[in-house]
């Protein structure tokens, strides 16, 4: 009987614990999306802390047509599936040639890769953009390229640790049936890898869609900014107008925290591949 | 088996785009940090060699090494607040059954947003506008709290709330990692313990503790790597508050959009080696630790 009751103690303790630091999580978002729902002179009355009595649309209509979130929406859309796309398609290529073709000086290419991974560059993006600024790259082409290089030596080693547990068999009967080594890459190797390829995705996808320094560097004109500098620059503009910065930030995070909600297990080991590498 | 010529190029053109664009964006910015360093450069007229003036400029430049301490402040708060909080959120998840996963999905949804999203939104939560009235203090206020309220990003608070801000976007993280590690240890040692009669803090101590230490150790360098390089949180959170909550690589950003690539580069070489030195460091202590305690690394 003591025991039990020491136990039924301890867990609540332990919940309380647990669910106050949830909330903390939480509440802010909900503060958020109520704001946003908000007109500014509710919100001056009660700075949003009662929840929204009659649901206001408004602060959306201005943001998304009038102060043109839907472009950098698009923008950031456009950015992160180019980037992904070129990122899953060099880097299982690289991971390929790595896992199962003989050519000179692979193990010194491959650990090329590896060591990138560990050295930290804190100013990288300078002589990045002072390059990109030589070759007249400061444009969509030129931030694609750039982005898809920050994913691509942890891709190439997730895709590569993957392919070397696969067995080879089903390679062999496709090279026997006469298929060339691209196209054994193509239809074999790249199917077999899918659930490893999920992880590169995702993780990129975040990685490119939060990305901030760089496009903030590049993108001056607002018909490219992607979401992140548009968002900073419309918060820089409109300081005062709450209502609207609440209604912009539900626009950026809403997307985001659905689709977290829908995948959950794949953002976690994608956000957590990087780490678990080193 | 000899391989012919013709197969080696088909083999090596795989690994080829992915050489072309890591060699343009990774090894050649590598060694151009170290040249761009010795040189003035606005990116408009040809790069002059300076020797070393642009370091002699960092190493005389107070307002950098107030961005390094800056940056040193929220580090040791992430370490030491943020990581034993995540730590203890571990610890509590992996005892508790009901609503595990409900605690895991909320506390992943801050490290999934990013940077400007959080600091933004905090900023609209503390910032007074006007002064003293703001939502955080109105919130007190609402739940008999009144007292507390401040002025968070004035010049008293605004580098103690950022490193807090910091810790709140960055534990879910430190959490996740903590919490696989914990459930990687098998429950037969725990039993084992228990029968020989061991009570639950020598269990932490003496199976717990030497288990993890690869993950925490893995943990504080990540901790230390990404907090000495955050920016674009407290870009949005604060602007720099005068010089106090200035971070490193908000220095070199600043310099970077002020036309002086060489100063940014000498300082992002200061601040990189400082880094390298801090993981390797890290790594041997926590090696030394493992071997003196007799728990193989994995």
């Amino acid at each position: 009987m003591y025991y039990h009751a020491k136990k039924i103690i301890i867990l609540i303790v332990l919940h309380t614990f647990l669910f106050s630091v949830a909330l903390s999580c939480i509440f802010p978002f909900l503060w958020t999306v109520n704001v946003s729902l908000k007109t500014q002179g509710e919100f001056d009355a009660d700075y949003g802390l009662r929840p929204v009595t009659h649901i206001n649309w408004n602060n959306y209509k201005t943001v998304l047509v009038k102060e043109e979130f839907w472009r950098y929406f698009l923008n950031s859309v456009f950015y992160t599936f180019i980037t992904v796309l070129s990122i899953v398609f060099v880097s299982s290529l690289a991971a390929y040639g790595f896992s199962r073709l003989q050519f000179p000086g692979k193990h010194f290419l491959f650990y090329m890769f590896l060591t990138a991974m560990m050295i930290p560059l804190p100013a990288g993006f300078v002589p990045v953009y002072v390059l990109l600024n030589k070759l007249h790259l400061v444009n969509r082409t030129g931030y694609v390229l750039a982005m898809t290089n920050i994913g691509l030596s942890l891709s190439i080693y997730l895709l590569k640790t993957f392919f070397d547990q696969l067995p080879r068999d089903l390679e062999d009967a496709a090279r026997i049936d006469g298929c060339s080594k691209v196209g054994i890459w193509w239809n074999v190797g790249l199917p077999l890898v899918a659930p490893a390829l999920a992880v590169v995705v995702i993780f990129n996808a975040l990685n490119v869609w939060n990305e901030f320094v760089l496009a903030s560097l590049m993108f001056t004109d607002y018909t490219l900014m992607p979401l992140q500098v548009g968002l900073m620059e419309f918060s820089n503009r409109l300081v005062t107008q709450h209502t609207l910065i609440m209604a912009a930030l539900t626009v950026a995070a809403l997307p985001i925290i659905l689709l977290y909600l829908r995948m959950q297990r794949q953002f976690v080991r994608g956000l957590t591949a990087g780490a678990l590498v080193g | 088996m000899k391989l012919s010529l013709a197969e080696k190029t088909t083999n090596f053109s795989f690994v080829l785009p992915a050489l072309f664009i890591f060699s343009m964006f990774w090894i050649y910015p590598f060694f151009y940090t170290f040249i761009l360093s010795f040189q003035e450069y606005d990116m408009i007229s040809p790069p002059a060699f300076v020797g070393l003036g642009n370091f002699s400029e960092v190493f005389g430049d107070p307002s950098w090494w107030s961005a390094l301490y800056n940056g040193g402040f929220i580090t040791f708060w992430a370490l030491t607040f943020q990581n034993i909080l995540a730590f203890m959120l571990a610890l509590a998840v992996d005892k508790v059954i009901r609503m595990r996963k409900f605690y895991r999905v909320v506390f992943f949804i801050l490290p999934i947003l990013s940077e400007v999203i959080i600091g933004l939104l905090m900023k609209q939560l503390l910032i007074s506008n006007p002064p003293g009235r703001d939502v955080f203090n109105e919130f007190l206020k609402l739940v008999g709290l009144g007292p507390l309220a401040h002025e968070w990003l004035g010049i008293d608070r605004a580098r103690l709330v950022t490193a807090l801000v910091h810790c709140w976007k960055g534990f879910g993280w430190a959490f996740v990692i903590l919490l696989a590690g914990l459930q990687s240890i098998p429950e037969q040692l725990y039993e084992a313990a228990r029968i020989d009669g061991a009570n639950a803090w020598q269990q932490f101590r003496k199976i717990t503790l030497p288990i993890l230490m690869p993950v925490i150790t893995l943990v504080i360098v990540l901790t230390i790597l990404g907090t000495m390089q955050a920016f674009a949180m407290i870009l949005a959170l604060t602007g720099g508050t005068a010089g106090l909550t200035v971070v490193p690589v908000m220095k070199i950003y600043n310099h970077l959009r002020g036309n002086q690539a060489g100063l940014a580069c000498a300082e992002g070489l200061m601040l990189g080696i400082i880094l390298v030195a801090i993981s390797f460091t890290m790594f041997f202590i926590s090696k030394k630790i493992r071997e003196k305690y007799g728990v193989l690394p994995r």
